[in-house]
């Protein structure tokens, strides 16, 4: 139905929004795609058209054998992404699926949903800290080992290594899947599940045709989440990983620190297109406009 | 449990305080105006600076004997310099180290601070002016403050070869670091920079996070190994560059490394936790370390200390009252009160007479004579540092200025050095 003369037109009303858009998404965007094309300077920005900073970044790529920092940087951020992705979906799935299927009381859910935000309730950085008095060489867990007599020695692989690193992120970010996921799954209508029962479908049968390709715009959302974050996070690989495990958001730090504005700017186009490609990638596997 | 000593005390301390505060009241009804020219119109200094010497304590200080009052805007090294550099309105006074001035200068935002305006110019100790130490030369490798102190003019964006009227910084507060070790984990002298490479303590050992500041502690280390004597560690080339960084990537490979560090809290809690047991460490960090009762000692080695100073810098755009307010504070800070402050944590002040007046004779003589303490020494907040009889690491002012190897600096290279420490990073 059309409505004439009744209130602003369309593109008024939707001008706001894009001017918000326009200033402070767009026109930074199109900034740090212009400077990393700017020859490289240490005290001023001198504008100009160059290559030279993408040139710089994939120095030495071609060869595989020895792989470049960019290339390095790039696996280890993208594998951390991987495995992240990987435990918290495994998780979130799982949570989300005890909180709408089996608690039955909405008073419950609601209760037990609020359980799953309380370590939200402190910042981020103070959950991450928490970790390191329990898994140092003398902390709480080795202490544990060692009275228990199970090791003889300190295990020293629990802090500033890959591990430590994921597990910290598993523990920030399992909620941003968890959250999309159990709000698909409360969408879905029961009697479906009913009608796989009665139709002879074992629990995991249901389970696998029913519930996951219903709950796929909730895996896909949480999963564009965790990603995203995860490729973008340098604070959290720097203190777990004791500063040693080399991330993409961490060379653009360090590169801005030092003033080296045109060559942080190509890192982060490089950065920004990586991440847009695993997103058009997700979207392929699920249409996510038609689906919600 | 509360000390009802200390209660009564601080109820006295607060009776004084209200009767000053009365006192002065009546003194301003009695003459029917305010005494200072600063109450006509109320000026606020923004000082852009590390939280190294942002103490709330200087502040106070300052505003009670000036009526001008400090705001702090504190970021870190890199972060001061870049707002230097990329927006230099927004602040009244920095605070930054000697080695950025050659980022900042070129850009023209800094203004030559007048030495005929400063009481105690000439006062400034020989390190920065001459970079001597009891009349001898010490180590100018990097960026020494002899080398940058002087501007060509007010306003100038070059450095002056010889002594001017006009300084780049007033200087504030310098230091020299080396390692820090646990002689309780590791039960033996340490005498040399190798010592941080040494496999005998793989995983156990660490080094800063600031390319700048670890290239150069690297360099201690590779020319202490004996693989390589720099002319200037301070402005390599980029072969010496690949040589140091190789060096620290394979020591980084075989597992000697159990983390690097970024600031000030990270390095002490590394250190206290027995993480780590040698790095390269700040003077202050190994003062926290040990202020929790953990043994730790800031190890003076044969090779020398990495040596680094701070200062006062003006902007170029700064002027009126406020460009005055910023003068009488630079003034105020030489002074000796805020000296004998900084003096108190470890650190040195630019000028040592006015402050060693506004400190006890038996703190002079365990800070900067490197004599046995007299008496238990107390930080300013009244901490407990060091128990009587003690001798603070590394002696008097002479012996550690003196052994100064080289400067904090920005080389020439920076961009690739900075490229290659990624690559240490990532490896």
């Amino acid at each position: 139905m059309k409505v004439e003369g009744n209130g602003p037109p369309a593109w008024l009303q939707a001008l706001p929004f894009a001017a918000v858009f326009l200033f402070f998404f767009i026109a930074p965007l199109v900034l740090v795609a212009a400077v990393s094309l700017w020859p490289t300077s240490d005290y001023e920005l001198l504008p100009g058209f160059t290559f030279q900073n993408y040139a710089t970044i994939f120095a030495g790529c071609a060869n595989l054998a020895e792989p470049c920092v960019t290339l390095k940087t790039y696996w280890s951020t993208l594998s951390f992404a991987l495995e992240t992705w990987a435990v918290t979906l495994l998780l979130g799935f799982a949570i989300a699926y005890f909180l709408a299927f089996h608690v039955r009381s909405a008073t419950m859910q609601t209760l037990l949903f609020v359980v799953c935000t309380i370590p939200f309730w402190t910042s981020n950085v103070i959950r991450m800290i928490s970790w390191l008095p329990l898994l140092g060489r003398n902390g709480l867990v080795n202490q544990g080992l060692l009275w228990l007599g199970l090791v003889d020695r300190p295990v020293e692989w629990m802090l500033f290594s890959g591990f430590s690193v994921v597990l910290t992120f598993v523990h920030l970010y399992t909620m941003f899947m968890l959250v999309p996921i159990f709000n698909s799954m409360m969408r879905i209508d029961r009697s479906l599940l009913e009608a796989a029962d009665d139709a002879g479908a074992s629990g995991w049968q249901t389970l696998w045709n029913v519930v996951v390709p219903l709950s796929r715009t909730g895996i896909l959302i949480g999963s564009i989440f965790v990603i995203t974050i995860v490729m973008g996070d340098f604070v959290t690989v720097g203190v777990m990983g004791g500063q040693q495990i080399a991330s993409v958001g961490k060379i653009i730090q360090v590169q801005t620190s030092y003033l080296q504005f045109p060559l942080a700017a190509a890192n982060a186009v490089v950065l920004l297109a990586v991440v847009l490609l695993i997103v058009v990638a997700l979207n392929r596997l699920v249409d996510l406009r038609r689906e919600l | 449990m509360t000390d009802p000593k200390n209660e009564a005390s601080a109820t006295a301390e607060a009776d004084a305080k209200r009767r000053s505060l009365l006192k002065g009241a009546a003194g301003v009804f009695a003459t029917g105006m305010f005494p200072a020219v600063h109450a006509q119109e109320k000026i606020v200094l923004r000082y852009l600076g590390t939280a190294v010497n942002q103490d709330k304590a200087i502040a106070d200080k300052f505003k009670a004997d000036t009526g001008i009052e400090i705001q702090y805007v504190a970021v870190n090294t890199d972060e001061v310099t870049k707002r230097a550099v990329t927006s230099p309105n927004s602040f009244d006074l920095i605070d930054t180290e000697y080695f950025s001035l050659k980022k900042i200068v070129p850009t023209g935002n800094l203004k030559g601070i007048d030495t005929k305006k400063i009481k105690n110019a000439d006062k400034i100790t020989t390190l920065f002016t001459t970079g001597m130490v009891g009349g001898k030369a010490v180590g100018d490798q990097g960026t020494a403050p002899k080398k940058v102190i002087y501007l060509e003019g007010e306003k100038s964006k070059n450095f002056a070869k010889a002594p001017t009227q006009f300084m780049s910084l007033i200087p504030t507060v310098y230091n020299a670091d080396t390692l820090g070790i646990r002689p309780d984990l590791i039960k033996r002298p340490i005498e040399s920079w190798k010592e941080l490479l040494n496999p005998e303590f793989k995983g156990k050992a660490a080094i800063l996070n600031i390319p700048s500041i670890g290239i150069m502690d690297a360099a201690m280390v590779v020319e202490s190994m004996g693989l390589y004597k720099y002319p200037d560690k301070g402005n390599m080339t980029k072969k010496e560059i690949d040589l140091t960084i190789k060096t620290l990537i394979d020591a980084k490979k075989a597992g000697q490394f159990r983390s690097l560090w970024k600031d000030f809290n990270e390095s002490v809690n590394l250190m206290a936790s027995g993480e780590v047991v040698i790095q390269s460490m700040w003077s202050p960090a190994v003062t926290a370390v040990r202020s929790k009762g953990i043994a730790c000692v800031f190890q003076p080695l044969k090779e020398g200390y990495r040596a680094w100073a701070a200062g006062f810098g003006l902007p170029a755009t700064l002027s009126g009252k406020k460009l005055d307010g910023a003068y009488e504070f630079i003034n105020w800070f030489l002074d000796g009160w805020a000296g004998a402050y900084l003096n108190r944590q470890g650190y040195y002040s630019a000028v040592l007479e006015t402050a060693k007046a506004k400190m006890e004779p038996y703190e002079w003589a365990y800070w900067m004579e490197g004599k046995p303490a007299a008496q238990d020494i107390k930080s300013p907040n009244g901490q407990v540092l060091e128990k009587a009889g003690k001798v603070r690491d590394g002696g008097s002012y002479e012996q550690r200025m003196g052994a100064i190897a080289c400067w904090n600096a920005l080389m020439d290279e920076n961009t690739y050095m900075v490229q290659k420490w990624n690559e240490f990073v990532a490896a």
